[in-house]
């Protein structure tokens, strides 16, 4: 090894040294550098900051799509329920009213029904009461006509015999019996 | 036959192996180091351009791995070391790490073995530019005379330590900054390459040995090549690494308002 690093320093000190550089090859490498440099910056790496930067707004932006949505889901959901809500209490109300209604109705129905039986109940008792007054009138100027003349009958066949006598009596009371039965058929 | 083998090995390894003869043409225009620079670059940019041609938002694999390594240096580097300031800075930085990667790369790949940047001229020319680069911003966000006081006078110390400590820190700043980083990936790629050379020509040297058990130790030489090989892997893109991270941590100390 040592003869080896004294050949690397003579070598170093004879035609070559290893620090000096070459000027050519500076020249070429800074025109390779340059070449890709120009092409690597110009065409490629402003694309791919464009590229991160188009992921990084598609990402952004999903991410601001889905809490949109999410919103509005959350939204309609509050809407929803507070729509079923409403129909709740609404059908409630409804049913409450409907029962209300119909007992109204039965309360009215029933109402109705008894004040009618007790007009028809009072109209009836009033035409009876009606019907008998007129029948007691009608008796009473009757009986009246009638005393008078069976009183003229009587004295106006006094002369008459017994058996005349009794047979108008007889006759006058048979006439008495189909009186009411006139009358009756009258009305 | 083996023996002749291991006759034709240039033995030991010396520093006239990293100067080879130009491929074509006069001078050092068209080497293998040129070549493998152009190489490299070639590849970087078709396979970018490729991967990014039609870029989606859920990425191809291809697309991925471009974005990767993109991303390592825009995030993993501009941005922790510089800030959100850094990202203006991380396409020059992302390139710098590509360019030195791959020609580190060239260091392992079978049949090349040899980086481009065991050469100085390559490193020192990338050192020059971080160089520029760092003061650059300085002046241009403080001016060039409060940028130069920022870096030369730490706040809060005493004014008869001054005369010390001026010459220390422009020293350190502007002196040591692009030395030092040309050096260590030079130094390294340089370093990597003889190690390579000296297990490789070394297992070939033991197995035309006359005695029977260093031949046998030759198969030892060669793994622990291949261990280098793998450890190689990791100091080439350590070192691009490296020179990336202080690539940015200059300029965000040119560009703090504490120094």
């Amino acid at each position: 090894m040592p003869n080896n690093l004294a050949a690397v320093v003579l070598a170093a000190e004879g035609e070559h040294n290893p620090v000096v550089p070459i000027w050519q090859e500076i020249v070429i490498g800074l025109i390779a550098f340059g070449v890709l440099c120009f092409i690597l910056m110009k065409f490629v790496f402003p694309r791919m900051e464009q590229t991160f930067q188009a992921r990084v707004d598609a990402i952004e932006g999903g991410i601001k799509r889905a809490e949109a949505a999410q919103a509005e889901a959350g939204q309609l959901l509050e809407q929803y329920k507070q729509q079923l809500a409403e129909a709740r209490t609404e059908a409630a109300r409804i049913r409450d009213e409907a029962r209300a209604d119909a007992a109204g109705i039965r309360e009215e129905a029933a109402t109705r029904a008894r004040e009618e039986s007790d007009r028809i109940i009072t109209a009836g008792r009033e035409a009876l009461a009606g019907e008998r007054a007129s029948i007691v009138r009608e008796l009473r100027s009757e009986l009246g006509a009638l005393s008078v003349e069976l009183a003229s009958r009587i004295v106006g066949e006094a002369l008459a015999d017994e058996a005349r006598r009794r047979g108008t009596v007889e006759r006058f009371l048979d006439e008495l019996g189909d009186a009411p039965t006139a009358t009756g058929s009258k009305r | 036959m083996v023996r002749g083998l291991a006759a034709e090995v240039p033995w030991p390894p010396s520093v006239d192996d990293f100067f080879l003869p130009p491929i074509a043409g006069p001078d050092n225009w068209f080497t293998k180091f040129t070549l493998f620079v152009w190489v490299a670059v070639a590849i970087t940019i078709i396979f970018f351009l490729v991967a990014y041609r039609n870029p989606k938002l859920v990425p191809t694999k291809s697309q991925w791995i471009a974005e990767s390594a993109y991303g390592f240096v825009r995030d993993g580097i501009a941005k922790d070391i510089i800030g959100a300031e850094g990202i203006k800075f991380a396409p020059y930085l992302a390139s710098l790490f590509l360019f030195i990667a791959f020609n580190n790369l060239w260091g392992i790949i079978p049949g090349v073995q040899l980086s481009p940047n065991t050469h100085i001229a390559f490193p020192a020319f990338l050192a020059i530019i971080s160089y520029v680069l760092f003061i650059w911003v300085g002046v241009k966000r403080f001016g060039f005379a409060k940028y130069i006081k920022n870096q030369l006078i730490p706040p809060g110390a005493p004014a008869w330590l001054l005369p010390l400590v001026i010459p220390l820190e422009f020293a350190s700043t502007f002196l040591f900054r692009p030395l030092t980083l040309a050096l260590r990936l030079f130094a390294n790629m340089f370093a990597g390459h003889v190690i390579l050379l000296v297990f490789t020509l070394g297992g070939f040297v033991l197995l035309g040995s006359d005695n029977f058990a260093l031949a046998g130790i030759s198969i030892v030489s060669w793994a622990i090549a291949i261990v280098m090989t793998i450890f190689e892997l990791l100091v080439a893109l350590l070192q691009a690494y490296v020179f990336v991270l202080l690539t940015s941590v200059y300029v965000q100390t040119s560009i703090a308002e504490e120094h």
